[in-house]
């Protein structure tokens, strides 16, 4: 009997190690869930004149979606964002991220837009507010302006299924 | 089956490997990057022995001060500036856990969910120290008993039988 202890203390170590080895390292927990969504008021993409602030979302449920012009997985998410957009299931405003080279409006007028607005944050001040490490990255934002769900990474149809409509639904969107 | 078993075997052997990388990348990567800001080295200084101690969240077993991601850079150029502004170190801290969590630091602190973690170490050991004086203990109780008579006796009949 007692020799069998060392190896299930072996075994119980193995399963430790082989649930560490299958999470995401990029899946940082956010110490924003819960809080409310950090303000910034920044100038919209192809229109400097304009501005967009979180404030101006009051009421509403919507998604800040962090990305910018020269991310790849951004592309990737890009149709399912369209859809989400077409859907008019809750509104989409895009934050462009760290864009020296000011392409997102001759991208977006290319590829269509799915955002009701885009931010510009050029040198990535906002993004450290919201503790974004990298592009994409899509925060839930409820009517009162809180933060209550983040997720890194493109959104595809099945993290759009599995993760965001069951939260949509929780704050009443 | 096979498969399985030289898939957990594998595991293993990666679970193993970032513990070595995170030694080896804290290590070197502090001192060699990040030139000295020509204009303040005072608190150049000041930001890169904090920056030693904190993740880069890009490329995640560098640490800050020796990152080349440009999110490193823009995190140096804000932990510059709050030292400009006058902040102490832990209230440059403060403002960067507030924002990436604890994930940021190198030495996690010291509460309840990280118990285990500072702790475990020493359980382990007190864990092992028990068993070794056990083992001893046990041993010393067998090798001091007396012999059997009755033991003995036998085992006499048993040589006298085989001559």
């Amino acid at each position: 009997m007692k020799r069998w202890v060392p190896l299930v203390a072996f075994l119980i170590l193995v399963g430790f190690f082989a649930k560490g080895l299958f999470l995401n390292p990029r899946e940082v927990p956010s110490p924003l869930i819960d809080r409310p969504a950090p303000a910034f008021e920044l100038p919209l993409v192809g229109n400097d004149a304009a501005s967009f602030s979180p404030a101006d979302m009051r009421g509403k449920v919507w998604l800040l979606n962090v990305w910018a012009p020269w991310c790849v997985s951004c592309r990737q998410e890009h149709p399912v964002l369209m859809q989400i957009a077409q859907s008019g299931r809750v509104s989409i405003v895009g934050l462009n991220w760290k864009d020296r080279d000011r392409e997102a409006a001759m991208l977006l007028a290319r590829s269509g837009s799915p955002y009701l607005a885009v931010a510009e944050d050029l040198d990535g001040r906002v993004g450290i507010d919201y503790g974004v490490t990298g592009t994409p990255e899509t925060y839930v934002i409820d009517r009162e302006g809180f933060v209550r769900m983040k997720h890194i990474g493109p959104i595809s149809p099945d993290v759009w299924k599995q993760k965001f409509e069951p939260k949509l639904k929780e704050l009443g969107a | 089956m096979m498969d399985r078993i030289r898939n957990a075997m594998l595991a293993l052997v990666l679970a193993c490997a970032p513990c070595v990388a995170i030694g080896a990348a804290t290590n070197d990567a502090a001192a060699v990057e990040a030139a000295p800001n020509a204009e303040n080295p005072e608190i150049e200084q000041r930001m890169v022995r904090l920056a030693e101690d904190l993740r880069c969240l890009v490329c995640q077993n560098e640490s800050l001060a020796g990152s080349k991601a440009e999110l490193a850079e823009d995190l140096r150029r804000e932990i510059r500036d709050q030292m400009k502004a006058g902040k102490s170190d832990p209230e440059v801290i403060d403002y960067l856990t507030a924002r990436y969590g604890d994930f940021v630091l190198y030495r996690p602190p010291f509460k309840p969910v990280t118990w285990l973690l500072w702790l475990g170490p020493v359980l382990f050991l007190g864990a092992g120290a028990a068993a070794w004086y056990v083992t001893l203990r046990r041993r010393r109780a067998v090798a001091a008993e007396p012999p059997d008579a009755e033991k003995l006796a036998a085992a006499a009949r048993l040589l006298k039988e085989d001559q």
